[in-house]
């Protein structure tokens, strides 16, 4: 096609005449961050996880290859259009090394392919789509906290050994409940217990209460959410309202709940409830000694994404220091290498697919008299292995664990 | 017995539940069809109101340390001032314009208002439980109630039945259906139309703020918990038709049994039944049920 | 009968030829996708009186089908996106057929409530991907030549798509057609008694509209290679309301500035601190409030003026479109 040369030369007098200031030369390493700053993510994302980045660039010393490290972030208001035509500003004039997160699973995955284009780095904390390390897996994107296999995979698994062997699903009626709940009943059927019911509710469908009396009426004695945000929220304080899971013979187990919402919502609702979660602040004291530090500038506890934010930038920065070279290749090839020991993970590591293998723990929402204060919210029940929690290799639909095998 | 593979204590259970968030439904949409009658806009704002109400009910519990029973009357009070402030700076000076302007104007304030919210006081929300003496349950044998929701029914209905009686009973309430009718000839008999109009927002805003405070319990407490409500409560408004008072209500109440026996029978339907209805009432009878509009 | 801005139009053309030398041609894009959906809107609510609160159905439809098209079914280009046209104006005809029975306030409710439930029907349909959207989009080549993989290549394509729905619109506003809902709108009885159709009429403007926002969201899910549930939201709904209205209702270009300036505005947000929702909402009531004109409206009003000024013996130009404060 002859319009080529031309496209080039205009593509080149563009990044020239960009007006967007291009706040250091390519002499610095620039992690980015685009986030929903302002809008329904805020609170489990949003600034904490740009102050998280900010606290591991700092906590590294500021400076790597004798190159300042910068921190840039974005409100990307949660729209895909805004999140890639960023990504690739950022990547092209800014010179962007690693995106660190995104919010919103489309947006994460366009990122992540505008990245495999541009040649740089995309690490995943905050989204949970299983996608990013099957389907849409490549060599320039790690997942780092968690996915949504994960966490119904070491519910399930984790709730049955504790003897919660009949589960009735409440399910939020799209793609992504499905699939959690699919995922959940697998693992329960994989350590012998049983699915004995579901019931689907709309996104955001408020009222809960004629999904829950389905549920008591049932015999289960584990009752599952495979929902999330509001929606999860909701469930769980309409099952308090009708009494279930407090004071009866049945648990209620969120699939995916942020220490946010158990915050939001209160213990009083709360307690009593099961969840999976790879961070916890109040875990030991390395957590305890970041998580204080987090505190003092945010005002509230970091999350498993914030924490993951942090660990995983610490990361990138070391690998580039081990890689001596900012070559993205280079730097990826050491962080797939080098083991992750620090507050947020032990004896992590990064499998070719992208995906960072640690445990995942199960936990149980105190009780009001069992708190001590705020943010004394969990209580430590099982720790389940990166094995027995993440996609195995055998059943990955990623190529580049096909390759390996 | 069964009935399409729903036992009928099932069935009788979900008409209740129904009932419950048809209640909701019933206050809101009273609120639009009175602000509606009187001002001739589509107050978008409603959502935001409600959340505002359900927000008040924290406030008076967290930082004035008040129990529910003072929230119930404070934050109602509370929304209802905001609405008067709403009235006086922004709605009075558009009346005289298309009434699109109303519905755009609203609009912004909704999202400024969620905005806002979201802002201060985070977008996962705040903690708050229904009152001690509602704790717990009636199991009246084939469905269980949180004593709660009942008191919610309640309320819902005595309130309805009030403002229908201030409405449709009373010398103000006269006057405020003659404004309605004909602004310019009640103004001639010295009445202050201005003032009824700002009442009359003022009233419909603190029927939200009401149904705010009612839910704090039952929904978690979000800056966005009436974003979704809105839409919904229009697709209910529309289905009744502004005509009448006592269509909101009936209609209100109507949707909420509809949705709740769809959840029971045909779950994957149970997020858009409403706007089926919805569109079935304009096939038949465009101008709603109740609606006087050609 | 309105002249075509001509002068402005030609100068804006111009500044769109020159732009990718200073900004990204993925968001100007955007920007021209934007600017098409407005257009769309503005159909309805500047010559028919209608305000669509459910527009984003289209838009969304538009984008998904033509994602579909092109990732699953590895259609042409032109192809994929006369297919979102087609499935944007079948949608359109469902929708019109339901709305267009009530006038003002309700049908603006009414394509709201539709909206929303199509929102939730591709939020259910599992060939959308819930929250992952569609995606792995190749292009390709538009007319089997022009290579969509490079993005002046692909820029351009859409300019001239752009360009060439905007010289339609034109065309069918002032056909006999568009005098025609003309009449409608500003006496509905007349045109009745007339022999005309109301409801026909508005029928076919509404299809006509969701086909031409089908088209924007079509463009805008090619060149960005993904569609998503976002282009389907009410809060899309909103935002072009916003675009016409910052722009200017009743003017053939101010859906154009309008989009230019939301689309630059959300730009500009996303690299500041302040809340993005509180702004959008200021907008709005700042607008309705003080600057019901617009952009383009003030303009052609100040132009107006200065006219005028000029020439003042001669019968002031009155110009029958400007109805915003009525």
């Amino acid at each position: 096609m002859t319009f080529k040369p031309i496209t080039t030369a205009a593509l080149i007098a563009g990044t020239a005449l960009s007006p967007l200031p291009a706040f250091a030369g390519p002499d610095a390493i620039k992690v980015g961050l685009l986030m929903d700053m302002t809008g329904n993510y805020s609170d489990v994302a949003g600034q904490g996880s740009v102050t998280a980045a900010e606290m591991a660039v700092e906590d590294f010393g500021g400076t790597v290859l004798g190159k300042p490290i910068e921190v840039v972030h974005a409100d990307m208001q949660n729209k895909v259009d805004i999140a890639t035509s960023i990504a690739r500003e950022w990547f092209d004039v800014e010179a962007v090394d690693a995106i660190v997160d995104s919010n919103m699973s489309s947006a994460g995955l366009a990122v992540s392919e505008i990245a495999v284009e541009k040649d740089r780095l995309m690490i995943m904390n905050i989204s949970g789509s299983p996608r990013f390390t099957n389907e849409s897996c490549n060599p320039n994107t790690i997942h780092y906290v968690y996915d949504t296999y994960a966490l119904a995979t070491s519910t399930g698994k984790a709730v049955v050994r504790g003897g919660g062997d009949k589960w009735f699903f409440v399910t939020v009626d799209y793609t992504f409940g499905h699939d959690f709940q699919a995922q959940a009943e697998d693992a329960v059927a994989s350590e012998g217990g049983e699915t004995i019911g579901s019931v689907l509710v709309p996104l955001n469908a408020g009222d809960y209460s004629s999904a829950l009396i389905q549920a008591q009426s049932s015999d289960a004695n584990v009752i599952a959410f495979a929902t999330a945000g509001a929606d999860t929220s909701n469930a769980i304080k309409q099952a308090a309202e009708f009494g279930i899971g407090q004071g009866d013979d049945r648990q209620l187990a969120g699939l995916l709940v942020y220490i946010n919402e158990i915050d939001a919502l209160g213990l009083e609702t709360a307690q009593g409830m099961l969840l999976t979660s790879a961070f916890y602040w109040d875990l030991d004291e390395e957590t305890r000694a970041f998580s204080n530090r987090y505190m003092e500038k945010m005002g509230k506890m970091p999350n498993m994404s914030q924490a993951g934010v942090y660990s995983s930038t610490m990361h990138y920065l070391k690998a580039v220091e081990a890689a001596g070279t900012e070559d993205h290749a280079a730097v990826m090839a050491k962080m797939k290498e080098m083991p992750i020991n620090d507050f947020f993970v032990k004896d992590g590591y990064i499998r070719e697919d992208g995906r960072m293998m640690r445990d995942m723990y199960l936990f149980r929402v105190k009780s009001p008299d069992q708190s001590t204060g705020p943010w004394d919210y969990y209580e430590k029940v099982a720790t389940i292995s990166a094995d027995d929690a993440f996609t195995p290799v055998s059943e990955s639909r990623c190529y580049l664990l096909k390759e390996q095998n | 017995m069964e009935i399409f593979g729903a036992s009928p204590q099932l069935i009788l259970g979900q008409v209740l539940i129904g009932l419950i968030n048809g209640s909701f439904y019933a206050l809101l949409s009273l609120g639009l069809a009175i602000i509606f009658g009187l001002l001739r806009v589509i107050n978008f704002a409603h959502g935001a109101l409600y959340m505002m109400g359900a927000f008040a009910a924290w406030m008076t519990q967290a930082w004035l340390g008040l129990n529910f029973w003072a929230a119930l009357i404070i934050a109602p009070l509370a929304v209802g001032l905001f609405g008067l402030l709403v009235e006086r700076a922004f709605l009075r000076s558009i009346y005289h314009l298309d009434h699109l302007y109303g519905l755009l104007l609203t609009f912004g304030i909704a999202l400024m208002v969620e905005g806002m919210y979201r802002y201060w006081f985070g977008a996962a929300g705040k903690p708050f439980t229904a009152p001690d003496a509602f704790r717990g349950i009636w199991d009246l044998g084939f469905v269980i109630v949180p004593k709660y929701r009942g008191f919610v029914v309640l309320t819902s209905l005595v309130t309805c039945l009030a403002v229908w009686l201030l409405i449709e009973r009373t010398r103000l309430g006269a006057y405020l259906r003659a404004a309605t009718e004909n602004p310019d000839l009640v103004s001639c008999f010295g009445i202050n139309v201005s003032l009824l109009t700002a009442s009359a927002y003022v009233l419909g805003a603190a029927l939200a703020g009401l149904s705010g405070v009612l839910a704090a319990p039952i929904y978690q407490v979000t800056p966005l918990m009436g974003t979704n409500l809105i839409i919904v409560v229009f697709a209910v408004v529309v289905t009744g038709g502004m005509g009448s008072l006592s269509g909101a209500i009936i209609t209100g109440y109507g949707m909420g049994v509809i949705e709740g026996l769809t959840k029971v029978f045909y779950p994957a339907a149970s997020s858009v039944v409403i706007f089926v209805v919805m569109a079935l009432m304009l096939l038949l009878r465009p101008a709603g049920l109740f609606g006087k509009e050609a | 009968m309105p002249r075509f801005p001509l002068l402005p139009a030609l100068a804006l053309l111009l500044l769109l030829c020159i732009a990718p030398l200073v900004f990204y041609p993925i968001f100007l894009i955007k920007l021209l996708c934007f600017a098409l959906f407005a257009a769309a809107f503005h159909l309805l609510l500047g010559y028919v009186g209608l305000l669509s609160f459910g527009h984003a159905a289209f838009f969304g439809t538009g984008a998904y089908m033509s994602a579909q098209a092109l990732a699953r079914w590895n259609l042409a280009p032109e192809l994929a996106l006369l297919f979102a046209v087609a499935m944007s104006a079948a949608l359109g005809a469902v929708i019109g057929f339901l709305a267009v029975r009530r006038q003002g306030i309700y049908f603006a409710m009414i394509t709201l409530a539709l909206g929303q439930m199509v929102y939730f029907i591709y939020l259910q349909a599992p060939f959308t991907g819930g929250e992952d959207g569609i995606r792995g989009i190749t292009p390709g080549h538009f007319l089997g030549v022009v290579d969509l993989a490079d993005p002046l290549a692909l820029y351009f394509t859409v300019l001239a798509l752009t360009v060439l729905a905007f010289a339609l619109v034109w065309r069918i506003v002032q056909s006999p057609f568009g005098m025609i809902l003309e009449a409608i709108r500003e006496n509905e009885p007349r045109a009745i008694s007339l022999g005309y159709n109301p409801t026909l009429y508005k029928l076919a403007a509404f299809t006509f509209s969701a086909g031409l926002a089908g088209l924007a969201g079509g463009l805008k899910a090619m060149s960005f290679q993904i569609a998503t549930l976002v282009d389907v939201t009410w809060q899309m709904s909103g935002e072009v309301v916003l675009m016409t209205l910052v722009g200017g209702i009743g003017t053939f270009l101010g859906p154009v500035v309008g989009a230019f300036i939301i689309g630059g505005l959300e730009q500009f947000l996303a690299r500041s601190t302040l809340p993005a929702p509180v702004i959008l909402g200021a907008a709005f009531i700042l607008c309705v409030m003080l600057f019901r004109k617009g952009v383009a409206g003030t303009a052609r009003s100040l132009v107006q003026a200065w006219a005028q000024r000029r020439s003042t013996p001669n019968t002031p130009e009155t110009d029958p479109t400007n109805r915003t404060d009525k």
